[in-house]
């Protein structure tokens, strides 16, 4: 790459993409490039970076609402809010040090582009669920606007959903607006010592199916448990699977002794977590942090219908060395492998499920996400579908060309 | 309101058309009497009226795939329509269009509780799926008022809303996936039972589209199980200000409750009247809070948004202490819009969304508009998301009536879109709100909208007059305008 253009303002990204329109050449564009190492190399000679764009520019706490630059940082916007006593719901993971990279590095356009999610996800979804709005310029230069700043809003197409997850290869996105959430008042984990998989996944998904508004719903194996920092997670010996309550005290006290009551019946010992250890073990598990010094490991991410996941996971461990854990009820596997060549992208795949799913290659070397497909290969229809709706923004496929799928 | 002319050409193959729909769907399931063709005239925006050529009922996604196949072929227009209980004329038909109706598509195909989904055929009920799942205790979230005849597919094509959606969302967030067939009869599946798509979330795009991109033929939706319980406020307020201060410091303190409703005056009068719910008649505004989950969370959040409301001002406060008094409680406002249509021959129902601390000048402005307009003006409104829905009294039988509402109504929307909110929160843009979006959108913006929509049904045969005020030609919208070669290298900072 020559160089990177680092706009601070709308007009100049609209300027920098007119540019690479009238002399072709693509564009590799990034927030603040924290996860540049995510999905398929972009081959783009001059690069578009956001880290000039930044900024709170509207918070109205009582409106649940917020409004910044694409290149703010999301430590930065964390900040701001927790002073309110407010957060980020969909609880994006920092997956900074996965990728190679430093902690708290990442920026919310970032969060976006990517659709990052954490185990919240369950109860409040991703970072899809929260995008009220924006601005982007498209491949053809032209600054556009889609949503609003209010949630309730199906005033033409919901290109948020669109833009959240599409990585940069739709719009240049220059303003984001997104919901805002109270923090719950008080947190606990229950800690169910001894699961197998598929019994933890049997009791995280009836916890997910009880009235008790579960946050978190996580499995952790006992090789994957002993590397947390939390002395009651790393001591266990033996697997782990977690359960997150958020809420007022006196709710969450009910909750946890309900749902330990649940654990109970099939787990031989239960434990909980009060605050303080419950953040540090789901930062863990959000941030796939566990896994220990990964080395030439490569890392996938699978979501799948929870009640596979456990399946899902020992599929691909019969063949290959690696280690797995879950969150989401079992319905997100994370898993660590000494993939060879293609990564295990073959036997990844073929262990799916048959009610579907995708899985994605998050951590590999450059060179072989430049041969693997990192993210689940789509059937021939949608492929086409997904090329057309590419060139509905970007019809000469200047934005991060080949960063999801080749040709998109 | 103005539709696309119907085409002669197509007009005058009507009788082939319906031999080769007749080839497809057998039986009762090609609709060419015009007597029967009535029955499909208007959806729930009854002041627009237009037969359809030809409606076409099929039963299975083949049928549907091989009908889509056939117009695209044939170049004719196709309006996709559920249960046909839009607000914003979403199923108005067209005169050279054929009606594609799913009613027939009504069975729930699955529950899987392990997973918490349902996979529903489009034609099912909103009510039929929590129906369905009730017995384990379970339920579905989304609750548009309209749910006992609303049906899946409708509600995913206009992302519908309900009372309970500031706590558990709107139909986007509670799908997991589609089937759906493109206007030239390819079938597609997106998602599945998990969260999250691998590529672009087209389930996302498809959510909300207003039947513009594709025929949805099977939705999966995630259940919830059912909160252990349920209390309700009944809160008076002498000012709508102070039940929207109300409403902020809930909200600041960090409370989300399940639901947050607001009336007015007239609002209350009018449901009071028709449903004797016990509301007090000597309030500006009276609150409808709504809180569930385990006991002792509720009742603690019950003592704690009283206290609130008290900081705020409020006159009157009661909070249910039974099942059927929180049923009372919703019962006026459930029955507003009803109630409203007691003592007006017509009303006409507004559906803009504001940035909830805008709610005083909005009402304030409304008001004067009224008196301008000599047109009355109930309100009910989503507090807690800035929804508002008021319901502008008229008689159609009083010429120049009906276009003074309209008028009226349009005024209001772009009142909402002034201070900073949106032309429709729930009810989509359909006929009726089309004209305005450009209120709310530059032309770069509805173009680049309508460049989604090339990409799924290029020719623009899939429910066209809706949405968009101009449509424009494919090829047309294609063109990259940029002359290659002749823009300098930019003076931008670089590293």
């Amino acid at each position: 790459m020559t160089a990177t253009f680092q706009p601070d303002s709308p007009e100049q990204v609209v300027e920098a993409v007119t540019w690479a329109l009238s002399s072709g050449t693509p564009l590799s564009v990034a927030g603040r490039g924290s996860k540049a190492a995510f999905g398929r190399p972009v081959a783009a000679a001059q690069g578009l970076s956001l880290a000039g764009l930044t900024g709170i520019t509207l918070y109205e706490p009582e409106e649940l609402v917020m409004q910044a630059g694409p290149g703010t940082g999301l430590a930065e916007i964390e900040a701001a809010l927790a002073e309110k006593g407010q957060e980020l719901a969909f609880e994006p993971a920092d997956l900074g040090p996965l990728l190679g990279g430093p902690a708290a590095a990442g920026s919310i356009g970032g969060a976006v582009a990517c659709n990052l999610a954490g185990p919240r996800r369950v109860k409040a979804g991703a970072a899809r669920d929260h995008l009220l709005g924006f601005a982007a310029v498209s491949g053809r230069g032209e600054l556009f606007h889609s949503g609003g700043r209010v949630v309730k809003n199906v005033t033409g197409y919901d290109l948020c959903k669109l833009l959240a997850g599409s990585f940069g290869t739709l719009g240049v996105m220059t303003t984001l607006t997104f919901k805002v959430l109270p923090r719950a008042e008080k947190t606990r984990t229950l800690l169910a010592y001894g699961l197998e998989a598929e019994a933890a996944t049997a009791l995280l998904c009836a916890a997910a199916g009880s009235p008790h508004e579960v946050s978190g719903l996580a499995h952790l194996p006992a090789a994957v448990a002993a590397r947390s920092a939390v002395g009651r997670v790393a001591d266990a010996g033996r697997p782990v699977t977690a359960i997150r309550i958020e809420g007022p005290g006196a709710s969450v006290e009910y909750r946890l002794r309900a749902l330990a009551a649940l654990a109970g019946a099939t787990a031989a010992e239960t434990e909980e977590l009060h605050s303080h250890n419950s953040r540090t073990l789901w930062r863990e598990i959000r941030d796939v942090g566990l896994f220990g010094a990964l080395g030439d490991r490569v890392v996938w991410r699978l979501s799948v219908a929870p009640t596979a996941g456990p399946a899902t996971a020992a599929a691909v461990l019969a063949q290959l060395p690696g280690e797995a854990f879950l969150d989401w009820s079992g319905g997100l596997v994370w898993l660590a492998l000494d993939g060879g060549d293609d990564a295990g992208a073959a036997v990844v795949r073929a262990a799916l499920p048959g009610s579907g799913g995708h899985a994605t290659l998050v951590r590999a070397p450059e060179a072989v996400r430049g041969r693997v497909p990192v993210f689940q290969p789509l059937a021939p229809a949608l492929a086409a579908l997904s090329a057309r709706v590419k060139a509905s923004f970007d019809p000469e496929g200047l934005l991060n060309p080949g960063r999801m799928y080749e040709g998109i | 309101m103005l539709m696309p002319a119907p085409e002669e050409g197509t007009l005058a193959k009507r009788g082939a058309l319906v031999d080769a729909l007749r080839a497809i769907v057998p039986g009762e399931g090609v609709i060419d009497d015009p007597a029967a063709l009535r029955a499909f005239e208007s959806d729930g925006l009854t002041a627009y009226r237009q037969p359809p050529m030809i409606a076409v009922l099929p039963s299975t996604v083949e049928q549907v795939s091989a009908v889509l196949a056939l117009c695209h072929r044939e170049g004719v227009k196709v309006v996709p329509r559920g249960a046909g209980t839009s607000l914003s004329g979403g199923a108005l038909p067209l005169a050279d269009g054929v009606l594609l109706g799913l009613g027939k598509f009504n069975r729930v195909l699955e529950i899987d509780y392990g997973n918490r989904a349902v996979v529903v055929q489009p034609g099912v009920t909103n009510l039929a799926v929590t129906g369905a799942v009730a017995a384990e205790g379970f339920y579905y979230a989304p609750d548009p008022s309209s749910q006992i005849a609303c049906t899946i597919g409708g509600n995913v094509a206009e992302n519908s809303g309900g009372v309970h959606c500031l706590k558990y969302g709107l139909t986007t967030n509670n799908i997991l996936g589609l089937q759906m067939v493109l206007m030239d009869g390819t079938v597609l599946r997106l998602g599945g039972r998990h969260l999250d798509p691998g590529g672009y979330d087209l389930v996302g795009l498809m959510t909300g589209s207003e039947g513009l991109l594709g025929v949805i033929t099977e939705v999966t939706v995630r259940i919830l199980r059912r909160p252990e319980s349920q209390r309700a406020l009944l809160v008076g307020f002498p000012d709508s200000e102070s039940a929207g201060d109300c409403v902020a410091r809930i909200i600041g303190a960090g409370i989300i409750p399940a639901g947050m409703e607001m009336m007015d005056r007239y609002a209350i009068q009018a449901a009071e009247a028709f449903v004797e719910a016990g509301y007090p008649l000597d309030v500006e505004a009276l609150l409808i809070i709504e809180l569930d989950g385990p006991t002792v969370e509720v009742d603690y959040l019950v003592d704690r948004i009283g206290a609130l409301c008290r900081e705020a001002g409020a006159v009157s406060l009661r909070a249910s202490e039974n099942e059927a008094e929180r049923e009372r409680f919703w019962a006026g406002r459930k029955a507003a819009f009803p109630a409203v249509g007691r003592i007006s021959p017509d009303y006409y129902c507004m559906d803009g969304t504001i940035p909830r601390h805008k709610l005083p000048v909005v009402l304030t402005r409304m008001a004067a508009m009224s008196q301008r307009y000599g047109l009355r003006v109930a309100n009910v409104f989503h507090a807690g998301d800035g929804n508002l829905h008021p319901l502008i009294l008229y008689d159609a039988n009083q010429p120049g009536e009906l276009e003074r509402a309209e008028e009226f109504g349009a005024e209001i929307l772009k009142l909402c879109v002034e201070v900073g909110g949106v032309l429709t929160g729930e009810h989509g843009v359909g006929v009726e709100k089309r004209d305005l979006m450009g209120e709310m959108f530059t032309e770069i913006d509805l173009n680049q909208q309508q460049r989604v929509k090339c990409a799924f049904d290029p020719e623009g045969r899939l429910n066209p007059g809706k949405v968009f005020p101009v449509l424009h030609r494919c090829a047309e919208l294609g063109r990259v305008h940029v002359r290659k070669g002749e823009t300098r290298f930019p003076d931008i900072p670089r590293f």
